[in-house]
């Protein structure tokens, strides 16, 4: 895909939440851009800090508990944690449209899917009231729902799991948003559904030309739709490379780990390598590299630095002091 | 409805024991309505599946999401009552047998739940969930069994010193492995794992998978393992069974169903899978189905699959496939299995 000009630029993105517990540093020092027309592949495990760093762009995340202590989010020249309020639900729906995982949860049940399109055609457009019916219709048939006319008048408990998703992104694209932000959303699906949905999401990106930020924990789904792949880890960013490179020659041990424990249809069994231990508590800001508990190749400086993102190739990025060509410790 | 595909098993070309041998088996939840409560209806989830399972095999039941697949497992153990048709367990007909017999049999006969947040009681410990079955089933004493749950503990990967501890002091893989240690505690033949590795993340599916493995190979055990993820069973099964809209459509040695697969449904189940590999995905070929899986209270006449089937002709509306083996014990409920 076409490379263009960056549309979302973050730099170290901290979020927290103070919990009864303690504060939870939920995403510790994140930074990665976005371009035009890219499709950018968000994984990691539950718990990575994965939707939690994504939904801080915009703010929604439920505040208090939760607090983005730290960074920029620069789009369109502003940055989206300074701006207002006002500004800010502009850009939310408008600009940035969201694709959530669970749609029965994010459509509101007492309104049909036709006034709950046309909702944000209102507030982020000047649309006459005809234009966004007939605007909310030609949405719907983009998205391939069977009927779409009848369909406008149903409300969401009367539409499969599959066909809400696909109102979910009718809405997110309604008013032709620069970024869309999916979060899991193939997850709640069963497989053949999944399949549709993600025909629909590789046709439309190739029409509309949005960048796109799909957050999973699937690495089949990033796979087949991805140009570029970020991998989290407690909170950070442990490595981002195009996705062929990251398949093919993954750098940070734990994209190893994740890649080799997952099981492929096109192969027979063999046992499954699994990575041992369990995911870091995350009530302590991370000091170290947090992976080294798990990690086969620690050695004494994993305990004691945290691995900041250097270059190993071209758009090839891992946070590691292992050099997974050599085998060897890196010297800086 | 499907009394042609019932006639026979898919059990004559191996020559280990049958452990357990399911014949056209039916399962129906009554719908009500009215002040009467009159019956209006019926919830097909499982409507005349036969298939065996072989001593010391992983049996894998695949399917989407209202296929009957865990309504299946609760039946084959009795924790639901059939509709109709027979399960035998080494012989012995369960949907017939007393329950004081039954209760004898469910030594043998464990279950291994999805979710293990919802199935361990958060107000016991570990030693009290895992010796509980102890307790009722067997006349070791409190030190014998103290010590048979240190073995268990052992046995699933857990440290025996956290066995006073309490199910939310524990990860989602931990808690599996107490499900597990409960589920082996009194040396069952045979274990029903339903989508045991659903909700755990992926590098923890993997440790537990392999723990599954490993002690089905230390304790002989018999698997039927029901997950909607076909990677995973094409790991840990020996043969596989798909199963769509509370029908059988195709069961078959692993590699041949993964391989070689006949019924459409089966085909466009693999290809719908997406492939951990950029390079392969971007050249696949798939058969994407069109619409939704219908409601099983009111399910296609003929083949269940005909209505969102990319080869269905008009027979197939009108026709209820025979369930057969198509060669080399390879059962198929497709009108064309001979053809593809």
């Amino acid at each position: 895909m076409s490379r263009g000009e960056p549309v979302l630029e973050v730099s170290d993105l901290k979020t927290q939440f103070n919990t009864q517990d303690g504060t939870l540093h939920a995403v510790n020092g994140v930074s990665f851009v976005l371009r035009e027309g890219e499709f950018l592949g968000v994984v990691g495990e539950s718990g990575s800090g994965k939707s939690v760093s994504m939904m801080s762009l915009l703010k929604l995340i439920p505040m208090p508990p939760g607090e983005v202590v730290d960074g920029t989010v620069m789009f369109d020249n502003k940055d989206l944690l300074q701006i207002s309020g006002d500004e800010l639900r502009k850009v939310r729906g408008g600009q940035v449209g969201f694709i959530f995982q669970d749609p029965m949860n994010s459509l509101n049940p007492v309104l049909t899917i036709g006034n709950q399109i046309t909702e944000s055609l209102h507030l982020h457009t000047d649309l006459s009231k005809k234009a966004a019916n007939q605007k909310a219709l030609e949405l719907l048939e983009l998205v391939g729902l069977p009927d779409a006319g009848q369909r406008l008048k149903s409300y969401p408990h009367e539409l499969s799991g599959g066909m809400r998703q696909r109102v979910m992104i009718a809405m997110a694209i309604a008013c032709s948003p620069r970024v869309i932000i999916a979060d899991e959303p193939t997850t709640a699906l069963d497989v053949t559904i999944q399949a549709q949905i993600i025909e629909i999401v590789r046709d439309l990106r190739e029409q509309l030309g949005t960048s796109v930020v799909w957050i999973t924990h699937d690495l089949g789904v990033v796979a087949g739709l991805a140009d570029r792949v970020l991998v989290m880890y407690a909170g950070r960013i442990v490595e981002e490379a195009p996705v062929r490179e990251l398949y093919a020659t993954p750098q940070h041990p734990y994209t190893q780990g994740l890649l080799a424990s997952v099981p492929r249809l096109d192969q027979k069994g063999q046992a499954l390598s699994s990575i041992a231990g369990q995911p870091p508590s995350m009530y302590s800001a991370p000091t170290s590299c947090s992976f080294a508990p798990r990690c086969p190749h620690a050695f004494d400086r994993c305990h004691q630095e945290l691995p900041e993102l250097r270059l190993v190739a071209a758009g090839h990025k891992t946070a590691c002091f292992w050099d997974a060509q050599t085998g060897e410790p890196i010297n800086d | 409805m499907t009394d042609t595909a019932t006639a026979t098993n898919p059990s004559d070309a191996n020559d280990a024991e049958v452990i357990l041998s399911v014949t056209g088996l039916k399962k129906h939840f009554p719908i009500m309505k009215g002040v009467f409560r009159r019956q209006v209806g019926a919830v097909r989830a499982v409507d005349g599946i036969s298939f065996d399972i072989r001593r010391g095999e992983t049996l894998g039941l695949v399917g989407e999401s209202g296929s009957g697949k865990s309504t299946t497992g609760r039946v084959v153990l009795q924790l639901d009552g059939a509709t109709d048709g027979s399960v035998k367990y080494r012989g012995e007909e369960l949907t017939t047998v007393s329950d004081g017999r039954m209760r004898q049999l469910r030594k043998e006969m464990q279950m291994i739940y999805q979710d293990p947040h919802a199935t361990l009681n958060p107000r016991m410990t570990v030693a009290s969930i895992i010796g509980e079955p102890l307790v009722e089933n067997s006349t070791l004493s409190k030190a014998e069994r103290r010590t048979r749950i240190d073995n268990l503990l052992n046995l699933v990967g857990l440290d025996p010193s956290h066995a006073n501890r309490y199910p939310h002091e524990f990860s989602g893989g931990q808690r599996q492995r107490i499900g597990i240690a409960r589920a082996i505690a009194l040396n069952p033949e045979f274990i029903v794992c339903d989508e045991p590795i659903a909700a755990l993340d992926v590098s923890i599916q993997a440790q537990v998978v392999n723990l599954l493995k490993d002690l089905q190979k230390e304790l002989q055990l018999t698997f039927l393992f029901i997950s909607h993820d076909l990677s995973m069973v094409r790991h840990i099964a020996d043969r596989v069974a798909v199963m769509y809209l509370g029908n059988l459509v195709e069961l078959a040695e692993t590699d041949e169903l993964y391989d070689n697969p006949k019924h459409p449904y089966t085909q466009a189940l693999n290809s719908a899978v997406p492939l951990p590999d950029p390079v392969l995905e971007a050249t696949r070929q798939r058969v994407i189905l069109e619409g939704d899986i219908p409601s099983p209270a009111n399910p296609p006449p003929g083949c269940v699959f005909s209505s969102r089937c990319p080869i269905a002709v008009e027979k197939c509306s009108a026709e209820v496939p025979v369930w057969r083996d198509i060669g080399g014990d390879h059962w198929v409920s497709c009108h064309f299995a001979e053809m593809t």
